[in-house]
């Protein structure tokens, strides 16, 4: 589904990402740990292209998306993506929030996405916030939201980067258990967190990216119970 | 009583009192040969031409910020050569006119560039206009700069093109943050309009001028000018803060 190619990301002189190569597959869910500093985020960011690639390219089903002769938009449009700090549009209501790109993007209209921003809305919890703005909800009602308005232009892959980084300890679990509901519908995602409970749960692959490279990767299980590299021995020690 | 007779009464006095003095200069400034009419003259121009220069600077500031942010947010290595040029235009244009006094424009403009145009009012309020843009196009890029670059990033993340993430959710957003400091700069421009006397420009301060070299009492006609242009400006601070309790209503919790 989406495949990168010796991807290099590197601010300045600083070389954040080193020749990666990855594949995901169609309802695969990618879990990326790694001590900070390590690229992760870098990484997910490339993946729709907020952060450019200083070489290689990333292919989304076929289509190398950061071409210049790429439309962004398009791709962006396919996949979703949930920031740590939310960017919830603080001067619309929630329900604008959530239907403002489907009906700019023309992919429904104003009364096929009050519909669905009802529908998805009612699915976590939080119909009668419909007209509430964002200033008004607490954190994990904030971040619920953000992966509601992902959710409403129906894409293909939902990115989320440290999605419950920013959240008070009790609001952590709403969340968690939203992802884990779209884990369970067959969603592809690649999700940077430091949740471990999270990754060994939901995470079909668990890669440990450290200096801009990929420095591991398996199965949750396995990974958990016999890292092999020194480095993600070290970190997961520090983790867990 | 009415003022006349109040003032003949004082006149016929010998030796008038500080207030009685106080009131005939003021009479002189103001009912004398109906000359409240020419405040109201030179208010109307004052006016007219605070709203021609606003509308300039207004234009001249969306569009040099919107150059400058735009080149700013290329993205490296792919930068546009052209925009590049027109960024420079701007940035000059910016730092001259911030760097020199505005009065000095105006003489420029008035006794050199337009030296034989007889409408000065207007290229007063040209002077103005062109002034005031390079002032509001940096309140305005500081006003899309200080916002969250993740509002942009959200807005593109969802498929949105850079414009319609601009006009939906970074303008809006930015004017409300800027709108303090916009109001700022009208009250300046407003008040600056007194400057455009000097290019004889026929605003107030002009005929406020224009009474004291008949009377040679300089205290009541420029204290009168002075309380028309607070009650302008208090009449402006009112409207704005209407206004920003009306954007203020997403911060309620």
């Amino acid at each position: 589904m989406i495949d990168v190619k010796h991807l290099s990301k590197s601010f300045g002189k600083n070389l954040v990402l080193d020749d990666l190569n990855e594949h995901i597959h169609p309802g695969e869910k990618v879990v990326i740990i790694g001590p900070s500093g390590s690229g992760k985020s870098t990484f997910l960011r490339c993946l729709n292209l907020l952060e450019a690639p200083t070489k290689g390219t990333i292919t989304f089903e076929g289509t190398v998306i950061n071409d210049p002769k790429t439309d962004i938009n398009t791709v962006r449009r396919q996949m979703g993506m949930v920031f740590q700090h939310f960017n919830l549009f603080p001067n619309m209501t929630i329900r604008k929030n959530i239907t403002l790109a489907p009906v700019r993007t023309k992919l429904m209209s104003q009364a096929e996405a009050d519909d669905a921003a009802t529908a998805l809305l009612k699915r976590v919890g939080l119909e009668e916030k419909a007209d509430a703005y964002p200033a008004q909800l607490s954190g994990g009602q904030k971040q619920r939201i953000a992966i509601v308005r992902a959710l409403a232009m129906k894409p293909k892959v939902m990115l989320f980067d440290e999605p419950t980084s920013a959240l008070d300890p009790e609001m952590v679990g709403e969340v968690l258990e939203v992802m884990k509901q779209l884990a369970d519908e067959g969603m592809t995602m690649v999700v940077v967190t430091h949740e471990m409970g999270f990754a060994r749960e939901v995470g079909s692959r668990v890669l440990f990216m450290d200096g801009g490279h990929v420095l591991e990767q398996n199965e949750p299980h396995a990974f958990f119970a016999n890292p092999k590299e020194q480095r993600t021995i070290e970190f997961l020690s520090k983790v867990l | 009583m009415n003022p006349t007779a109040l003032y003949e009464t004082f006149m016929a006095l010998e030796d008038p009192g500080f207030w009685q003095e106080t009131y005939m200069q003021f009479y002189r400034a103001w009912f004398y040969e109906d000359r409240w009419l020419t405040y109201f003259k030179g208010l109307g121009t004052t006016l007219y031409v605070t709203v021609i220069a606003l509308c300039i600077g207004v234009v001249l500031g969306v569009v040099v910020a919107t150059i400058c942010t735009a080149h700013d947010q290329q993205r490296p290595g792919r930068r546009n050569p052209v925009l590049g040029l027109i960024n420079a235009v701007c940035r000059v244009y910016v730092t001259v006119i911030r760097g020199t006094p505005m009065m000095v424009q105006l003489m420029i403009m008035g006794f050199a560039v337009f030296a034989t145009s007889r409408e000065k009012t207007l290229v007063g309020a040209l002077t103005l206009g062109i002034n005031s843009g390079a002032y509001v196009a940096e309140i305005i890029r500081g006003g899309l700069m200080s916002l969250d670059p993740g509002q942009m990033e959200a807005g593109r993340s969802l498929g949105l093109s850079y414009l319609d993430t601009m006009r939906f959710i970074v303008v809006p957003q930015a004017f409300k943050a800027i709108l303090p400091s916009l109001g700022n700069e009208f009250i300046v421009l407003l008040k600056d309009t007194s400057l455009i006397s000097v290019v004889s420009g026929k605003e107030i301060v002009y005929f406020a001028r224009a009474i004291v070299t008949k009377t040679y009492e300089p205290m009541a006609p420029y204290l009168i000018t002075a309380a028309m242009y607070l009650v302008l400006v208090l009449i402006f601070s009112w409207l704005q803060g209407k206004l920003e309790r009306r954007l203020r209503q997403s911060d309620r919790r």
